[in-house]
């Protein structure tokens, strides 16, 4: 299929950047997004020009390192899906597709579609660990978790750190992925001796990174590629609600 | 602004409520608005417990509009370089709508104050008259205030769509059954909210009232 791309072209943080199209020939339709890139890359590469730079890792959609919106939607049209996981049939021949970075002050692009998402590792910095002594792994039985937070700790650990929730929020916030970690470190036993503190820096590292507030519009959860649920906001606000007025 | 927002809304519901006595005759609807006044007394002097709740009311909706203004401020600053492609938000109407929907409701608060409150701008205009300021106010030759009053009536509906369930989000709501039961307990209040407010002006349009 051939198609037409017009995509963000930034040749540093300083630079002002612009979209500029390239036309794609004869790509499979079973080619990854990405591997549609990487041909489009090699052409211009032989063309003697400067490749697209973009992030990628696993290409299994569980490394949270691609990180493009595609016409407008973060990680691309296909629902809980990753650019790298999502594939050139669901575009048509012929079609004109927009590539962007993730747009965001608090994720300042490196070139082109590349951004610096250390400002998540900021809010993890913050609270997003248990203390505990390292050494060999515990005995799994030795601590029992309930079923029910087990499952939920378990979806909210498959956040992938993508940062495609603050990619898609109107608002710019980082709530979904601060939520995510929030929760599935409060539900674990391991987790309640910091819990407090935890929900509270990890919200105070979010605000001083420039991310926006939430207003619970939902379009992170609409993008997320791992479906994180939107209900997990409201336990973070309940955990935050809790740990204030126990601080009080 | 869960809680400013809590506090309006269950104001707008009393409020809507002493609206519907206007289906009672005149005088009853003119013997609570008298009440209105006299609420308090005698231990407070008359009309004073009405200027407490607007003073609580005008920090309500100020301090809503604070807060609403900072997060505006702050979604600006997060996003400094635009989307080239933006497709309409995938979240609902009332979402989207809630910043300029609310500077509608503002405009047509200070409206309703100048209308039937301070009687600025009421065609009849008399202190104590008020179910006959309510019945010119919305006579068919002014079509145009219930336009505008039906309008900015249902932009009300829109915002409380999403500010009631995004309130009980910000309180700690977070199993996916109460999600359930507060998406529709919010639409089913903003539409009777809108249904109880309405059918004023229109029970004047076709002359139950007049």
């Amino acid at each position: 299929m051939d198609i037409k791309v017009r995509v963000w072209r930034q040749e540093n943080s300083s630079d002002k950047g612009r979209m500029e199209t390239y036309d794609v020939k004869d790509i499979s339709p079973d080619a990854s997004f990405l591997e549609m890139l990487d041909v489009l890359n090699e052409k211009l590469i032989l063309d003697g020009d400067d490749p697209i730079a973009f992030d990628h890792d696993c290409r299994e959609g569980i490394c949270g390192a691609c990180s493009m919106v595609i016409d407008g939607v973060a990680h691309g049209p296909e629902k809980a899906t990753t650019a790298c996981q999502l594939h050139m049939r669901h575009f048509k021949d012929g079609d004109k597709i927009d590539v962007e970075p993730w747009r965001a002050a608090a994720f300042p692009v490196i070139k082109d579609l590349v951004v610096n998402r250390g400002n998540l590792d900021k809010i993890i910095a913050a609270g997003g660990y248990i203390t505990a002594p390292t050494g060999a792994a515990p005995e799994a039985h030795a601590t029992p978790v309930p079923k029910k937070d087990a499952d939920l700790a378990f979806e909210a650990a498959t956040c992938i750190g993508c940062g495609a929730c603050v990619a898609a929020c109107p608002n710019g916030s980082a709530m979904l992925f601060t939520a995510a970690k929030v929760a599935h470190l409060g539900l674990m036993p391991q987790g309640q001796p910091e819990r407090d503190t935890r929900v509270i820096d990890m919200l105070q590292a979010q605000d001083d990174a420039g991310f926006g507030g939430c207003t619970n519009m939902g379009e992170c959860s609409q993008v997320c590629p791992k479906g994180i649920p939107l209900t997990l906001i409201g336990r973070l606000n309940s955990d935050y609600r809790k740990a204030v007025r126990k601080q009080l | 602004m869960a809680v400013t927002g809590l506090l309006l809304v269950a104001f707008l519901y009393v409020h809507m409520i002493g609206n519907l006595k206007i289906f009672f005759g005149a005088e009853t609807f003119d013997h609570y608005a008298h009440w209105l006044r006299s609420i308090g007394t005698p231990l407070l002097p008359e009309a004073w417990y009405l200027y407490i709740q607007r003073t609580v009311l005008t920090v309500a909706v100020v301090g809503h509009i604070v807060a609403a203004t900072i997060l505006a401020r702050r979604a600006r600053l997060a996003r400094p370089v635009k989307y080239a492609h933006r497709p309409k938000v995938q979240g609902s109407y009332a979402a989207r709508t809630m910043r300029w929907g609310g500077v509608i409701v503002l405009l047509f608060v200070i409206y309703h104050i100048l209308d039937l409150t301070t009687l600025t701008l009421n065609p009849n205009g008399v202190h104590g008259e008020v179910y006959r300021n309510v019945a010119e106010d919305f006579a068919p030759g002014r079509w145009y205030v219930t336009l505008f009053y039906t309008l900015s009536i249902v932009a009300v509906g829109f915002h409380l769509r999403h500010g009631l369930w995004s309130a009980v989000r910000t309180f700690g709501l977070q199993s996916p059954r109460g999600e359930v039961y507060a998406r529709a307990t919010a639409l089913v209040l903003s539409v009777v909210l809108v249904v109880g407010y309405l059918s004023v002006p229109f029970a004047v349009l076709v002359g139950l009232v007049d």
